[in-house]
Order: structure tokens, then sequence, then C-alpha cells
């Protein structure tokens, strides 16, 4: 799934409960998130920004990390916010597939869900399910699948199903859903998780979908024709496979943020490279503003 | 041809003790009515199919009615998790619940091939994932022409595809549309179905992009106004997502939910 974020996540960007206060204060729809990031940030010209969560942060990077034209493969929760936030500022020709079976779908609230009536309503065609995986997904029509998961590995595998043993689980996730073939069959993949280290593991507890496998040939072995995850993108920075190992390694860190901390969060030895690192561009007040426009249907 | 019944009749018809049931939907046009009715009238020992088993399933769950479930995304949509299958699936409770577990594109696969009269479905998928370990309905073919070696799943024939459309003629045509899933691969791989609909109409009109399934391949049609709710039936009512975050309170206590099931059967 591309549906398939730990209800944490999920519930707290689609759903957080303080609607109401957000709708009648111009507050994010964050508020649940513990972590912030509240250092006003000056930007280049020295206009300055509004002050805003680390939630926030990433889910500005990550819109900013889709080009304009491209087809995208949209999972619900935040990268589904994400994708509708880069469609209202850079990218107007960004195409929309979700799931059920809405192509190039140009929704004006978020769906809270993956099906709802507004993505038919706004799509320029509907398909049913077997067509959009079999026609759409599987021959590489879609040049970025953008997923989100609980568990992402050092390999970025992600995992969306079970905590602990299959059989046993501790945590029973909600399970595949499209992401096994998005992960497969996109150009490329990007990930946009919240970075914590219950999350951030050496090794997934179950790879619901591959990313980089073991290593470099992986993929190639397997024939897969998708890339990959080329980017994961967190509310601390940006992490980028090593083009030989394949491993993820740090390439940017968000405003305020420390490669300490970015450590403190990560469970494997979490390399550094292409020194110095990019430091993300705060996020400017336009973005900020469109971002929290944005209201879920039914709310 | 499919006759014209009461749901309560058709449900006594179609779906019985230990039948492999497809209630499918793809958030849109979720057999609520129907699922409910399969509660009232007891049904035990079920195996549910359904790509997403949704709050639908998590109540049929959490009644008692199935023994095994067959999915492929088992959450709350936006909202979080399904906490009667959980329960059924770590307690036991109310009765024990094996699964049988694949990706989307692997389920919209094995109803395409039990809706073409194949053994089984063809699809790049499941590479380098640990479901195929899991999963015995999930195997690999190497095709005869490249040599490629491809993800096999295998058919899904249910005994029953329950689904609900927008509107049926007085023959027993359905036509449903916005987004319409799997529902034609569901009825036209099950031995028996029923659809449910918002309305029977003496003539019914096309719409753009809509589905229509034949009165003769299916077995009865049942008015059911509402009987999406609280998922929706596009032109008609919209999604009740009020409700679906308010399940989840419901949802996460046993008592909260006898209580619950005690209403709906009463």
């Amino acid at each position: 799934m591309s549906e398939a974020t730990s209800e944490p996540s999920v519930l707290s960007e689609a759903t957080s409960e303080p609607s109401v206060l957000s709708e009648a204060t111009s507050e994010p729809s964050v508020l649940t998130e513990t972590r912030t990031a509240r250092a006003a940030q000056p930007v280049a010209g020295g206009e300055p920004v509004l002050d805003y969560t680390a939630d926030e942060m990433r889910t500005v990077a990550a819109a900013r990390a889709l080009r304009d034209g491209a087809v995208c493969f949209v999972g619900i929760g935040l990268p589904s916010t994400a994708a509708n936030l880069a469609r209202r500022l850079h990218a107007p020709n960004l195409v929309l597939i979700y799931e059920s079976g809405t192509l190039d779908t140009r929704p004006e609230l978020l769906p809270l869900s993956i099906g709802d009536g507004i993505l038919a309503d706004s799509a320029l065609t509907v398909v049913s399910v077997p067509e959009v995986f079999n026609y759409w997904l599987q021959p590489g029509r879609i040049d970025v699948g953008f997923l989100s998961g609980a568990q992402l590995d050092r390999y970025g595998n992600i995992n969306t199903t079970v905590i602990g043993e299959y059989d046993e689980p501790s945590v029973r996730l909600p399970g595949s859903g499209g992401a096994p073939e998005i992960a497969a069959s996109c150009g490329e993949v990007m990930i946009v998780m919240r970075h914590r280290l219950r999350a951030f593991v050496s090794g997934v507890d179950f790879i619901t979908s591959l990313g980089h496998g073991s290593g470099p040939d992986d993929r190639r072995r397997l024939g897969l024709t998708g890339a990959g995850p080329l980017r994961v993108i967190t509310d601390l920075g940006v992490l980028e496979p090593d083009p030989e190992t394949r491993e993820l390694t740090l390439t940017g860190l968000h405003p305020g943020i420390t490669v300490e901390q970015v450590r403190a969060e990560t469970g494997w030895p979490l390399a550094i490279s292409g020194e110095p690192l990019v430091p993300t561009p705060a996020p400017t007040t336009r973005e900020l503003e469109l971002l929290r426009s944005l209201r879920t249907v039914g709310q | 041809m499919a006759e014209i019944k009461t749901l309560s009749e058709a449900v006594a018809q179609l779906v019985h003790d230990g039948d492999s049931v497809a209630l499918e939907g793809f958030t849109h046009l979720i057999p609520f009515a129907a699922g409910h009715e399969i509660i009232r009238q007891g049904r035990k020992n079920l195996t549910l199919i359904r790509m997403t088993p949704d709050l639908i399933y998590d109540r049929m769950i959490g009644a008692g009615c199935a023994s095994k479930l067959v999915f492929s995304w088992g959450g709350n949509p936006g909202v979080g998790s399904l906490h009667r299958m959980r329960d059924a699936l770590s307690h036991g409770w109310p009765v024990p619940l094996k699964i049988e577990e694949h990706s989307h594109a692997g389920m919209a696969n094995r109803y395409v091939a039990g809706a073409s009269g194949l053994p089984f479905g063809v699809l790049r998928g499941y590479a380098g994932t640990d479901l195929p370990a899991h999963t015995d309905t999930i195997s690999t073919v190497t095709c005869p022409f490249t040599g490629e070696q491809l993800a096999a799943v295998k058919a899904l024939n249910p005994d029953v595809a329950v689904i609900h459309a927008q509107r049926a003629d007085r023959e027993g045509n359905v036509q449903l549309w916005g987004i319409t899933g799997v529902q034609k691969e569901a009825v036209l791989a099950a031995k028996r179905s029923l659809v449910t609909v918002e309305e029977i109409v003496d003539t019914l009109e096309p719409v753009p992009g809509a589905v229509l399934l034949p009165s003769w391949v299916i077995d009865a049609v049942a008015l059911a106004p509402g009987g999406a709710k609280p998922s929706y039936a596009y032109g008609y009512y919209e999604r009740d997502n009020a409700a679906y975050k308010a399940w989840d309170a419901v949802s996460r206590d046993r008592q909260r939910f006898a209580a619950w099931l005690k209403e709906l059967v009463a």
C-alpha cells in the first residue's frame, strides 16, 4: 500500500483531531506532532518566514522533489498531501494516479481514503483496479512511485505488514496494498516518512516492498524494471542510496537539524555522502500557506 | 436471469455457512447492507475474500462469521487499524481467523483469472518480497516464449460474490459507475452472485464509464437504498468519513463492539 503507513502518521497527517481548531486559527493540521522545529529561518533575500513544524518541512521538501509533468502513483496520507501541494506550487502538470483507478486526478480537497469520490470527480478518467495495475503500473508508464511505511531499512526495503514474526506479530500492520508492485515497476520510488529510530531499522522485520534488497545487484537479478528508492525524505533530512552499495546515506539536512540528531534516529551506522551536506531551504511563506490551506474531505 | 428479491431472501438463498464469499467494492459501493444481513442471519465459518477488508469485514469478523480472511490491505483507510480483525488474529476472538495475504495487484489478477476461466493469473509482482514464503497461492511461472520468470497467483472463484451498485432495471441488469474496482471480475469469477442496488428503474440510462452486468450472470438483485453506507454511492451520497473515524473507538473495545452488534441484530 501505498496506503500503508503505520497508523499514527496517517492519523495525524490526514485526520488530526484539532481540525476544527485548524480551520478557525489557520494553524497547521499537524498540531498532534510532538517534535517541532519552530525556529524561524531566514530565507534568501532576508524575507522572514512563518514558524513551521518538522512535519511541514518534510511535506514541503517532498513536494519540491516532484518535477512538473511527472506521472506519479500516489499513496494516501503523507504522499498524497505532498503530491497535491506540489501540484499547487511548481508542478501544475503533475499527473496523479491513485490505486483506485483514478488517472490524472486533480482534487480540490485532500482525500481521506484512496477511493474518495472527489478523486473520481476530478479525474481525467477512472479505470478498474485490474487495469490500473496491469495496464498503467506494470509496463512502466509511471515515473515516480510515492510511498510511506512503518519500517524502512538501510537498503530502502519497506515493511507495512508486521512488526515481529509473521505468524505471531507484536503489531499487525495493514499489509501490502499496491506498494510491492509500485516499488517494483515505477521508474523510481520516493519515500516520505517520519525519521524515528523504531522506523529506521537496520533490517526490516518483513519485506513488504523491495527497495534495493541486500545490495546493488538484487533488483537487476530479480528482473525489476524500476530503479527503486532514489530518495527518502524525512522530517530531519534527505537520504539517498550510495551509488555503489545502494545503502541509504545522508545527503541533505533540514534547517536546524544536526547530523547527530539524524544518526540518533537511524538504526544503522549512517554514512554521509556529498559533503558538505545539502541544506534544505526552509519552507517559504507561500509553501506554508498553501500547505496549511489544504483541507481533507469532510473536515 | 437475476430474480429480484428482498435482501433477507437473497442472503438466505445464496450465502451458506462455510462458503467462500467476496463482498467487493474498492472504497466505493461497499455492500454494507448485505454484510449486515449476513451477520443478522448468523452465518459462520465463512472464508471472507476482499482486497480491503474495511469496516465491513471488521464487523463480520467481530460478529464471528469468518474462519478465514483473504485480503491485500487491512486497515481503516485514513484512520488506522481494523481492531476486530487484529483481535481475531492475535487472540482468536470471537473465533480464530486464518489469513491468506496478497498484494492488490495479486488479488486483482486472481479475480481476473477467475473471471476468465483460467486456473491462475500472471503478473510482475512479489519479486524479492517476503509474502510468497507465507502465502501458498503465490508461485512463479516461466514464460514459454522468453524464459522470463513471472509471478503466478491462483485464480479466485468464490462461492458467492456480493456487490452494491447504483441501479438495476426490472430485468435485473445492473449498472454501476464511478470507481468500479474489481466488482465486474468478482461477479464473473463467482459461482453465485447477489447485487444490492440503490434503486430499480424502468430503463438504465447510459452513464459514461459505467460497468453493466447483464441479468443472466447474476442470481439475485435486492433493493437496498443507502446499502453502501458508511462508504458511498457515487451520484447518490458521499462517503461518511466521520463514521469511519468513529468506528475506531467502537472497534477497539470488545464491549463497545458487542453493544454495536446487539443493536444491529435487534
